[in-house]
C-alpha cells in the first residue's frame, strides 16, 4: 500500500488525509500540535460557494480573478469555483453544522469583493467547526496522528530529486525522528506570524513547511504578497471577521464619519484605513446599529473578543481597529496536481501557492481553497505514490538534523533571539507592511542578513531535552528570518504596485515588466529570483 | 504583580514578580518566558480563546490563559488527570482516545434542507474547542481513568442530536460502558467551560435517549433485592 506522509494538521492537512485515505493510501499525519489547535480554527467568515440561482459560478470566478489583480491563474480559479458547491455539500454531509437561511438551505453572507452573498458559514465559527468536523472524520477513518512533532527537514534523494519523507523533533522527548513515505504533503500553513504583535495569526504560523520545502530545493512563488486584514482589534491584533462588515458594519474615522466602501477587497479597505489612521488618528468598526440580538446570534465570538481584549462591548460602543498581517498569498509553487518542483513533494492550503488568490485573496476563498485542493491533492498524491514507491535508501538527513539539534543547544546566547524577533516584527510591520518603498525594504534586508549571521550567537537558553519550547521557538525564529529574507527580496524586485504589494515609490501596476509570478529558489545556497509567467 | 506557578522539576511553587497590569495570564507568561525565564513551559496558540491550547488551573479552577486576567497572588497549575509533560504542558492524547471510544463523529447523514431551529439544536455543543477544562474538573477521573468523560460525551450528543444524522445506535451503544452512567451529574464541568457548554446536561440527554432505546442504568441494579418480577433465566 502506498504510504503518504502529511505534515500539518489544519484544514488542508486533514482534508488531504481523508482524500488520500479514501483513495487507498496508508496515511500518517505529523503535526506540531493537536490537530484542533491549528490556525484553521481561527477562520471566521465562511467558505465561498454558489448554491442558488441568485448567483453564478461565472461571477465567483470573475470576482476571484479580479481580486487577484492579474496574478490568478484563470483555469485554477475556475477549478476551485466550479468544485465549490460540491466541496460545501461534502462538508455538510460530514456534519459541519452550517447556519441555515429561512428556507433551510445553507445560509450565505456577503463578504468584501464578492458580487453576491456566497460565503457559507457557521455563525462566526466556520473555521473552528470545519476543523473539528474534519478531525472527527479522520478519527472515524482511523488515520494515524503523530502530534507534538516539529518539522525539521524534508528528506530528499539527491540523485532523483525525489522526496523520501521528513525529519522531526519530537517536542516531548527531545529526540530527532524520521518518517519515510512514498510521497509527502506539506500542509503547514502560512508565515504571517512573523509580523508578531501585528498579526492576527496564531503564534505557530511561522512558515516552517515553506522554509523546509525551500531547503529541500522547492521553488516558492509570490512571497511578497501578504494580506493585511482591515479589521483587527487595535491593541491585540485579534481578528474581527469581515462578516461584521458583510452584515452592514461601518468603518468610521477619528471624526466618527464613514470614509470608504466597507465591502471593497481587503487590500483596498486596509490601505484606506491605514491612510485614515494617519490623517484622523483612529479608525473604528461600528456594528451598534445591527442590534444586540443579531450580534449575539451571528457574531457571538466577535462580541466576546472585543470585550476581553479591547474592554468594550460592540453592542454599545465603537470597536477600535487596525489592519494586521493575516494571510500569506505566497507559498510553495505547485503545479495543477499540487506538486512542487521536488518530485513527490506536494503542498496544499496556505503554505502552497495554488495561483488562485494572486495578489489579494477574497474573504471566504481560503477555507474553500483548502477543501477543494485538499481533496484534489489527496487523490493526486495517492496516484503518485502508487506509481513511485520510494526506496528505503540510506540518507544522511536524520544524522545531520540530530547533529544540528545538538549544536543549537550549545549556541552562545550572547544575543537574545526573543528581542530580535520583536525587532523583526516591528521592522516588517513598518517597512514590509501595507505601504512599502525601496529604501525601507533595503534597510530591512540588511537587518535580516545581520540577524542570520548572528544566529549562532543566539540559541535557546533553556537546556532541557524534554519539551523544550524555547528551542522550538528558536527554530521557528530561524524559519521566520529565512523567509523574511525572501519576502523582502521579492518586495524589492517588484517595482510596481499590485494587490497587497503597494510601493509608494512605484504606485501603479506595470504588467509589462511585472505581470508575472515572483519565483524564488536557492542555487548552491544563493537566493535567486525571477519573474515567470 | 506576584504570580505562583507549579513547575514540574520541583515541589514548591515558583514565584515571579511581573510589572504588568490588566493583561491576560498568557501575556504575563509570555513576558516571563521571553524576558525573565525561558525555561517556563506552557502551551498556547491563537491567544483568542478558540484553539483550546492554553487551559490551566488558576487557584484551583480551570481557565484559558488567553481569556483570564490574573490578580496578585494567583497560583497557576497544570490541568488535572493528564500526564504532565513539563510545567503547564500536559499530554493531550485523551482527546483522541475518548473521542474514538465514544465514536464521536458523523456516521451517515442525509443531504436535505434543515430549518434554522433544528440546526441550532447542536450549535452550543459544536462550539467546543477541546481545551479539556471539563475533564480536568471532573471528579470521576479520580476513580475511573477510562471514563469517556464530558468533552467526548458532549461531542457524542452533538452528533446523536444532529438533525442530519441517520442512525445513532452505534454511538449510544459505545457510551454505555465507562460513559454516561459513570457520570455523577455533579455539574463541575459546566462552569469551567469557556464556551458555555453544559456537558452534564448533554450526558443527561444521552441517558434519556439510551432509556428510550432500551438501555438501563447499570448502577440501579441492586443485586436482585428490589426485583419486581423480572424474569430469571
Amino acid at each position: 500500500m502506498a504510504k503518504v506522509l502529511i505534515i500539518g494538521s489544519g484544514g488542508a492537512g486533514l482534508v488531504s488525509a481523508l482524500s488520500a485515505h479514501e483513495a487507498g493510501a496508508e496515511v500518517i499525519v505529523v503535526s506540531k500540535t493537536l490537530p484542533t489547535r491549528s490556525q484553521t480554527s481561527m477562520a471566521q467568515g465562511g467558505m465561498n460557494a454558489v448554491l442558488g440561482d441568485d448567483d453564478s459560478i461565472k461571477a465567483h470566478i470573475a470576482d476571484t480573478f479580479a481580486s487577484s489583480v492579474g496574478l490568478g491563474d484563470e483555469a485554477r480559479i475556475a477549478f476551485m469555483c466550479e468544485n465549490a458547491p460540491d466541496a460545501v455539500r461534502w462538508c455538510n454531509t460530514m456534519g459541519l453544522p452550517f447556519s441555515r437561511d429561512a428556507s433551510g438551505e445553507i445560509a450565505r453572507r456577503r463578504l468584501g469583493g464578492a458580487s453576491a452573498a456566497r460565503a457559507c458559514y457557521a455563525q462566526d465559527y466556520t473555521g473552528l467547526k470545519l476543523l473539528h468536523t474534519l478531525y472527527d472524520q479522520c478519527l472515524k477513518a482511523g488515520i494515524v496522528f503523530k502530534n507534538e512533532r516539529f518539522l525539521l527537514n524534508i528528506i530528499v534523494d539527491e540523485e532523483s530529486n525525489g522526496a523520501l519523507g521528513a525529519t522531526f523533533l519530537n517536542i516531548a522527548t527531545g529526540e530527532v525522528e524520521e518518517v519515510r513515505a512514498d510521497a509527502v504533503i506539506v500542509a503547514t500553513g502560512g508565515y504571517a506570524a512573523l509580523y508578531g504583535k501585528y498579526s492576527t495569526n496564531a503564534v505557530g504560523s511561522s512558515g516552517d513547511g515553506i522554509a523546509a520545502a525551500m531547503r529541500a530545493g522547492a521553488r516558492l512563488a509570490d512571497l511578497e504578497f501578504v494580506q493585511f486584514h482591515p479589521t483587527a482589534l487595535k491593541n491585540s491584533s485579534i481578528l474581527i471577521s469581515e462578516s461584521a462588515r458583510g452584515a452592514g458594519g461601518h468603518l468610521l474615522n477619528g471624526n466618527k464619519e464613514r470614509f470608504t466602501n466597507e465591502l471593497a477587497p481587503r487590500d483596498v479597505v486596509a490601505r484606506a484605513i491605514h491612510d485614515e489612521i494617519a490623517s484622523s488618528g483612529a479608525v473604528y468598526l461600528d456594528i451598534r446599529h445591527l442590534g444586540e440580538e443579531f450580534i449575539n446570534h451571528e457574531l457571538p465570538q466577535e462580541r466576546k473578543l472585543a470585550q476581553i481584549y479591547e474592554g468594550i462591548d460592540p453592542v454599545h460602543e465603537l470597536i477600535p481597529i487596525n489592519p494586521s498581517a493575516h494571510y500569506s498569498m505566497g507559498g510553495i509553487e505547485v503545479d495543477e496536481m499540487c506538486m512542487s518542483s521536488v518530485k513527490g513533494l506536494f503542498a496544499v492550503g496556505e503554505c502552497a501557492n495554488h495561483k488562485t488568490h494572486g495578489a489579494n485573496r477574497l474573504g471566504g476563498n481560503s477555507l474553500l481553497e483548502l477543501v477543494v485542493f485538499g481533496r484534489h491533492c489527496g487523490k493526486n498524491v495517492t496516484g503518485y505514490a502508487n506509481k513511485n514507491s520510494a526506496p528505503l535508501i540510506e540518507n544522511s538527513q536524520l544524522v545531520k538534523d540530530s547533529d544540528f539539534i545538538r549544536e543549537v543547544m550549545v549556541f552562545t546566547n550572547e544575543i537574545d533571539f526573543y528581542q530580535k524577533q520583536e525587532i523583526l516584527a516591528n521592522v516588517f510591520y513598518n517597512n514590509v507592511g501595507l505601504v512599502r518603498e525601496d529604501m525601507g525594504l533595503k534597510a530591512v534586508l540588511e537587518e535580516i542578513q545581520q540577524m542570520q549571521k548572528e544566529l549562532p550567537l543566539m540559541g535557546p537558553r533553556d537546556k532541557s531535552k524534554i519539551c523544550n519550547t524555547n528551542l522550538v521557538e528558536f527554530i521557528e525564529f530561524g524559519n521566520k528570518i529565512e523567509l523574511a529574507e525572501i519576502i523582502v527580496t521579492c518586495a524589492i524586485s517588484r517595482v510596481e504596485s499590485r494587490g497587497a504589494h503597494y510601493r509608494i515609490d512605484a504606485p501603479t501596476r506595470n504588467d509589462q515588466t511585472f505581470g508575472a509570478h515572483t519565483i524564488t529558489w536557492r542555487e548552491d545556497g544563493v537566493l535567486c529570483t525571477d519573474f515567470i509567467v | 504583580m506576584e504570580i505562583k506557578i507549579k513547575r514540574s522539576h520541583c515541589e514548591e511553587l515558583q514565584e515571579y514578580n511581573v510589572d504588568l497590569e490588566n493583561v491576560t495570564l498568557l501575556t504575563l507568561l509570555n513576558h516571563i518566558k521571553t524576558k525573565i525565564d525561558p525555561t517556563l513551559t506552557y502551551s498556547h496558540g491563537c491567544r483568542s480563546g478558540i484553539c483550546g491550547s492554553c487551559a490551566v488551573r488558576v487557584n484551583g479552577r480551570e481557565q484559558l490563559m488567553c481569556e483570564y486576567k490574573p490578580s496578585d497572588g494567583d497560583t497557576v497549575e497544570p490541568i488535572r488527570y493528564a500526564t504532565v509533560i513539563r510545567d503547564l504542558v500536559v499530554d493531550s492524547s485523551r482527546v483522541e482516545k475518548f473521542n474514538r471510544t465514544g465514536l464521536a463523529w458523523s456516521e451517515t447523514s442525509r443531504e436535505e434542507n434543515i430549518s434554522e431551529e433544528e440546526m441550532e439544536r447542536i450549535q452550543t455543543q459544536s462550539d467546543c474547542i477541546l481545551c479539556t477544562s471539563c475533564a480536568s474538573a471532573c471528579p470521576v477521573y479520580a476513580v475511573n481513568p477510562y471514563f469517556i468523560g464530558p468533552f467526548a460525551l458532549t461531542r457524542v450528543w452533538r452528533y446523536v442530536n444532529d438533525p442530519r444524522e441517520i442512525s445513532s445506535d452505534a454511538k449510544i451503544a459505545a457510551v454505555q460502558t465507562n460513559g454516561i452512567w459513570d457520570c455523577t451529574l455533579c455539574g463541575e464541568c459546566v462552569p469551567v467551560c469557556p464556551q458555555n457548554i453544559a456537558p452534564a446536561q448533554d450526558i443527561r440527554m444521552l441517558r434519556s435517549k439510551s432509556g428510550m432505546m432500551g438501555y438501563n442504568d447499570p448502577t440501579m441494579n441492586f443485586g436482585g433485592g428490589l426485583d419486581f418480577g423480572a424474569p430469571i433465566f
